[in-house]
């Protein structure tokens, strides 16, 4: 079975993310990134599976030069081999070019059985790109797994909602996109990392994929930051003295802000 | 010159310091305050690989040098993990290097895997009542008896004793009276810790507590040939090789402390108001923060030109030495600023800086005094009279 993992590189949520003033973009130059902490659980499900019987995991990702890092530590995870998806023109693309792309990128790995992606990005948080995905390599797709198992040519995944959990078969190949529910991503050991320094990358340009720089990048989005502000500063906290009448204090407190 | 680090030893930092930061130090106060093994936190590096960083790759390691142990120790201990966390794993780290250069074949097939991938546990057993640094003053005693040695004596301080099903044991097989020279006639096993023959108690100590220290009781302990390392005799010989290293794996662990206590301290300075400001904006409470960051990173640099002295087989001693005396002192102050800078809640468990504080105070003492760095960069560096 070979599967191909479609991962993201994001600035660290630990630091302070910012946009680019010059073009409403995602900052990624002045934050550290790393791989998509979201996408970790994909790669993780991939190596499952492809250690409960055989063949290859494929990371993809489409991003600047940096974005190199993600595809390194999905390769330290254990990943075979990966393919980075690069080129001026990409910056600023938006959800549908970044599926054109991945798509393209897919056909020239060759369809793999199955694609896995995580739920969504850290950073964009749209979470629309799996479907999109789906929509342009032509596969069944289910979203949302937190629980996957495939048997000969299908794939069954548990969904788990509000209310409900539904368990969706799909026939193979399929895209799947999991949840962070799903496992428990692996740590790189120190062998993985060691292994990983040896393991192929491919770096393609528009060229290489067959695309057009006017299909992809800020000026063929469909969506567009018009602009962006600062979340105001946290506000203080209320402290509220106990003077024997603390536990109604607070009882009032929450019910102004209408908790109780 | 080039001060970088190369792409695998950066690798290497940010693995290790993803997979500590994985244990918080909630988890360290726990274990310290329970004087509880941190097992997890063992196997977890265990599992990883990182405990074979500088075995042979023959024996399931990865034949890195002391530059990437030492880094790999500092990283565990500035995660928050200390000394509770590095002497977890310390000696499986390097601590077996007289066993790799000296053993014969079959000790070593019969024990280093086993070390790397973290099921053997062992301690060593040097220091005694009456001979801490002055080890040539040791009196455990083994008598050869057939195809075994005998072995009678007491240890003291030996950590992790409880924990370990084996020790690297330093004994007498001459008497000091009997040889031309004191550091002559000690011979090194490794052996298994039978419990049956040797009583083994924990010392109440100041802090490092998940890690046990112990007094051993050795009687009539049969320890077969087979388990010798090298020579008879030439035990001091071996351990001596492995000083050098030692010192810097100490020091990379002291400065580690330092970091995270540093760290620590500077949150807290910019969190808590008093006079309705940070603490941080004042300098009584900033100038001595700055000061260590400085410290800790004049420290790190003679660290790194000792371990690449050893790890390109040049000498190191003085190197060896300083970075420890720097780093140990580095690390204890920021340690005891940072404690400062806590105020009461520095005092406290919960901020987890009294247990840095009472950590990096031993690095100052064990394995060696800083008394005895100076002894020996004044005796044998500058050339002056040995004063003992
Ligand atoms: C927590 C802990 C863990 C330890 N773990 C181990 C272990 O696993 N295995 C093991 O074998 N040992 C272990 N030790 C022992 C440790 O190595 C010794 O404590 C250390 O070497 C110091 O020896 P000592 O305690 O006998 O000090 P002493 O030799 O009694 O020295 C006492 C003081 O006198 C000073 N002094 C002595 N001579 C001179 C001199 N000539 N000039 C100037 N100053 C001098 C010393 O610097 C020191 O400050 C551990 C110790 C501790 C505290």
């Amino acid at each position: 079975m070979n599967i191909v993992v479609c991962v993201k590189h994001v600035p660290d949520a630990q630091s302070e993310r910012t946009f680019n003033d010059s073009d409403n973009t995602t900052d990624r130059e002045g934050v550290d990134g790393l791989l998509s902490e979201l996408d970790e659980y994909a790669v993780e499900e991939a190596l499952k599976l492809v250690e409960a019987s055989e063949g290859e995991v494929t990371v993809l990702t489409v991003g600047p030069a940096g974005a190199a890092d993600a595809l390194k530590k999905a390769l330290q995870m254990g990943a075979h081999k990966a393919v980075h998806v690069t080129d001026d023109a990409i910056h600023g693309s938006d959800a549908p070019a970044t599926s054109l792309l991945l798509a393209k990128a897919i056909e020239k790995i060759g369809t793999p059985d199955v694609v896995i992606t995580g739920m969504a990005s850290t950073d964009g948080t749209m979470g629309v790109v799996p479907a999109m995905l789906a929509e342009r390599l032509n596969l069944p797709m289910v979203t949302y797994a937190s629980q996957l198992t495939i048997d000969g040519s299908a794939v069954t995944a548990r969904r788990d909602g509000d209310t409900a959990s539904e368990t969706i078969e799909a026939t193979l190949p399929a895209l799947v996109s999991v949840t962070d529910q799903i496992n428990e991503p692996r740590y790189p050991s120190f062998k993985g990392i060691m292994a990983a320094k040896k393991k192929p990358v491919e770096t393609w340009g528009l060229g290489d994929l067959g695309v057009d720089a006017g299909q992809v990048g800020l000026g063929a989005a469909w969506t567009k930051v018009d602009s962006f502000a600062k979340r105001p500063p946290r506000e203080k906290g209320e402290i509220v003295t106990d003077e024997g009448d603390g536990g109604t204090k607070l009882a009032e407190f929450l019910a102004s802000r209408k908790f109780i | 010159m080039d001060f970088d680090l190369t792409e695998d030893q950066q690798e290497i930092r940010k693995a290790v310091r993803e997979l500590a930061g994985t244990f918080d130090d909630q988890y360290w106060m726990e274990k310290d305050l329970a004087h509880e093994f941190p097992t997890e936190f063992y196997e977890a590096f265990a599992k990883g690989g990182w405990l074979g960083v500088t075995m042979p790759e023959q024996y399931g390691g990865h034949g890195m040098g002391i530059t990437e142990a030492s880094i790999l120790l500092e990283e565990v201990a500035a995660s928050g993990a200390g000394m509770n966390g590095a002497s977890s794993m310390h000696l499986s780290i390097f601590g077996m290097h007289p066993v790799v250069v000296h053993g014969s074949d079959e000790l070593k097939a019969r024990t280093l895997p086993r070390i790397v991938n973290g099921d053997l546990h062992v301690c060593f057993g040097v220091t005694e009542p009456g001979a801490g640094l002055d080890t040539t003053k040791i009196t455990t005693f083994a008598k050869r008896d057939g195809d075994d040695y005998v072995v009678n004596g007491r240890k003291v301080w030996i950590s992790k004793a409880m924990e370990s099903e084996k020790i690297l044991l330093l004994t007498r097989t001459t008497k000091a009276e009997d040889v031309e020279k004191k550091t002559q006639g000690m011979t090194l096993f490794l052996t298994d810790l039978d419990r049956d023959k040797v009583e083994i108690r924990p010392i109440k100590k100041m802090g490092r507590n998940a890690v046990t220290s112990n007094e051993l009781y050795i009687d009539n302990l049969r320890i077969p040939a087979e388990d010798r390392v090298g020579e008879e005799g030439q035990g001091f010989k071996y351990i001596l090789d492995g000083l050098n290293p030692e010192r810097m794996l100490v020091a990379a662990e002291a400065l580690g402390i330092g970091r995270a206590a540093l760290r620590t301290a500077v949150k807290y300075g910019n969190d808590r108001e008093v006079f309705g400001r940070p603490i941080g904006k004042n300098q009584g409470i900033q100038f001595p923060l700055a000061d260590s960051l400085a410290r800790l990173d004049a420290a790190e640099l003679v660290l790194r030109k000792a371990t690449w002295l050893y790890d390109i087989g040049r000498p190191c001693a003085k190197e060896a030495n300083m970075a420890k005396y720097l780093c140990a002192d580095a690390g204890f102050e920021a340690a005891d600023r940072a404690v400062q800078t806590h105020g009461g809640m520095g005092y406290s468990e919960e901020y987890n800086v009294s247990r840095y504080f009472r950590e990096s105070r031993l690095t100052r003492i064990a394995p060696l005094s800083q008394e005895m760095v100076l002894n020996y960069l004044g005796e044998h560096v500058l050339g002056l009279p040995r004063s003992y």
